[in-house]
């Protein structure tokens, strides 16, 4: 693959390369490739139960209504955690970014993706402490206001929504101010020296130079929203059966692996063509 | 005037979102050191749940097997993606653009498939579940980070550095070793610090992968929230936090995600 280099070249850079990707293959690629089959199994293949190859696995999703839906209901879902991060981050991204310099700056943005780093599960669990009935939010509440107030929020889709959010909202922060930053601060100046407004500068200089960041944020909250399950049995309870919560369930409980298989297949299939839709976009990030 | 005004209206924008962030694992830290077993208020402090961790042997097995798991696979997504990222690059090479758009897979692809397809893959070749499954899977996950961070601090390293290296008469082990890495070491503490906590915080590959009295401490946790909750749930939930908090904090100071100044 290398005619280019010298032999001896050529052994050192496989030598160097080969275990990572031999490791990716093994875990990733084959995996995947793994899955496609099974997807198109009869029943699994272990034990001595007979099992052919067949397409009904995927003619299940479109014979009864219940898969599509589901998985209609988890895009919304997706898009309304989306839309929800896009509109608070960037705000936020803007301010960090063009608001407030030096040392401050770094600390801040710092402070804000720091619990992106930190465990998913524990903090879908510290919601469920916060918004439970009875909990912290009601008798905080409660507390300051004159009149009672009944939030119960939990199991719900709102807090759904709102772990979500949570859980997400540092990746629009982060991609949206690595682009606001690269925006050379003389164009602004330029574009107020020559008369045009707050809302101008923002909808000609500024919003088209950092949507590549924004969409890229924008992504990386809607792909592992769309395939959620925990979040949905933590803090959705009887209203969290979400198209996540089914594929989980095929692997942990029903064990139909074969009809899970093409679920998550459909699923992928999903994410691939939200990329390709979102990829003129980020092209442009790179160049 | 105007400006003035935007400014502020910033500024409690942002206050606003650090205590959407912050508040509710404040609020669980704090109902970790809370006496009654249902988050009643008042508030009493009492340091009884973290005893109750102590006493727990289910919990004190599982926390030590994610440390051990994430050690493991810091160490080995460490040496592979530096490796790896040497390699991108030092050499040019046709194919190159592709091997960096496959590290995507793994970042873009939500868990849930990745998790699921792995499980389906260990079985089928006779593996099956367990900790070795979970390593395998972890290293995976953590190794395009690694590179990632790893290539960015290459980026800033001068190759004719390699080059004076060498017409001085180094052999390539001795211009790796001399030159880049020590240049490159920086990267590499962040990019272990990043596989460390894509590994300790993983839960949804490690959910599939691990075996039911074998289980890695989130998924342990998952378990029981779905039992339902008690205060020992959330002592060990805020030490994980303040690990994996920690732990950031570090590889904030070697590597500059922040960007430039």
């Amino acid at each position: 693959m290398s005619a280019a280099l010298a032999p001896r070249d050529r052994l050192r850079l496989l030598g160097l390369l080969t275990p990572a990707y031999l490791w990716l293959t093994v875990a990733i690629f084959l995996p995947l490739s793994a899955m496609l089959f099974f997807s198109l199994l009869s029943d699994v293949p272990f034990g001595d139960a007979p099992w052919h190859v067949t397409a009904d696995n995927y003619l299940a999703f479109f014979q009864t209504t219940t898969y599509a839906k589901l998985l209609w209901k988890s895009i919304k879902l997706g898009l309304m955690v989306t839309l929800a991060c896009v509109l608070v981050g960037y705000p936020c991204a803007y301010v960090l970014a063009k608001t407030i310099r030096g040392r401050a700056r770094e600390a801040l943005f710092l402070l804000v993706i720091l619990p992106f780093w930190s465990n998913s599960l524990v903090r879908i669990f510290s919601w469920a402490i916060v918004l439970r009935g009875n909990g912290v939010l009601e008798v905080g509440l409660n507390a300051i206001l004159p009149f009672e107030v009944d939030v119960n929020l939990m199991f719900s889709t709102p807090a759904i929504v709102i772990g979500l959010v949570h859980s997400y909202l540092p990746y629009v922060i982060l991609t949206s101010y690595l682009a606001l930053q690269a925006i050379d601060d003389s164009l602004i100046d330029a574009g107020r020296s020559m008369g045009a407004g707050k809302l101008t500068i923002l909808r000609r200089i500024v919003l088209p130079l950092s949507l590549p960041g924004l969409v890229a944020g924008a992504v990386l909250v809607f792909v592992p929203v769309v395939g959620s399950f925990m979040e949905p049995r933590i803090l959705g309870g009887r209203v969290g059966t979400y198209y996540g919560t089914v594929i989980e369930d095929q692997f942990v409980a029903v064990f139909n692996w074969p009809l899970g298989a093409a679920l998550s297949f459909i699923l992928l299939a999903v994410v691939l063509l939200i990329l390709a839709v979102a990829s003129p976009v980020l092209r442009r990030a790179q160049a | 005037m105007n400006g003035r005004v935007l400014t502020i209206a910033g500024r409690i924008w942002l206050g606003a979102i650090l205590v959407f962030l912050y508040a509710p694992i404040l609020i669980m830290a704090l109902m970790s050191f809370n006496a009654s077993p249902f988050y009643q208020l008042p508030f009493e402090f009492s340091t009884r749940w973290y005893q109750a961790l102590g006493a727990n042997a289910e919990i004190r097995e599982a926390a030590l097997r994610s440390v051990l798991i994430a050690l493991v696979t810091t160490t080995i997504a460490t040496v592979l993606g530096t490796a790896a990222s040497i390699a991108l690059f030092r050499y040019e090479f046709p194919g190159k653009r592709a091997l960096r758009i496959l590290l995507f897979p793994p970042i873009a692809i939500p868990w849930l498939i990745t998790g699921t397809a792995m499980l389906i893959f260990f079985f089928g070749i006779g593996m099956g579940r367990g900790t070795p499954a979970v390593i395998i899977g972890h290293v995976a996950l953590a190794l395009p980070y690694v590179i990632v961070v790893v290539s960015a601090r290459l980026a800033t390293f001068d190759a004719t550095l390699e080059d004076a290296a060498r017409a001085l008469g180094a052999g390539p082990w001795m211009v790796t070793r001399r030159v880049t890495l020590p240049w490159i070491a920086p990267g590499i503490i962040a990019g272990a610090l990043f596989a460390f906590a894509v590994s300790f915080d993983q839960f949804v590959v490690s959910y599939f992968l691990s075996e039911p009295g074998d289980a890695t401490l989130p998924v342990l946790i998952y378990t029981a929230i779905r039992k339902g909750f008690t205060p020992e749930i959330n002592a060990v939930s805020t030490i994980i936090i303040v690990v994996s908090m920690l732990v950031m904090l570090i590889a904030a100071r070697y590597s500059k995600f922040g960007g430039e100044r």
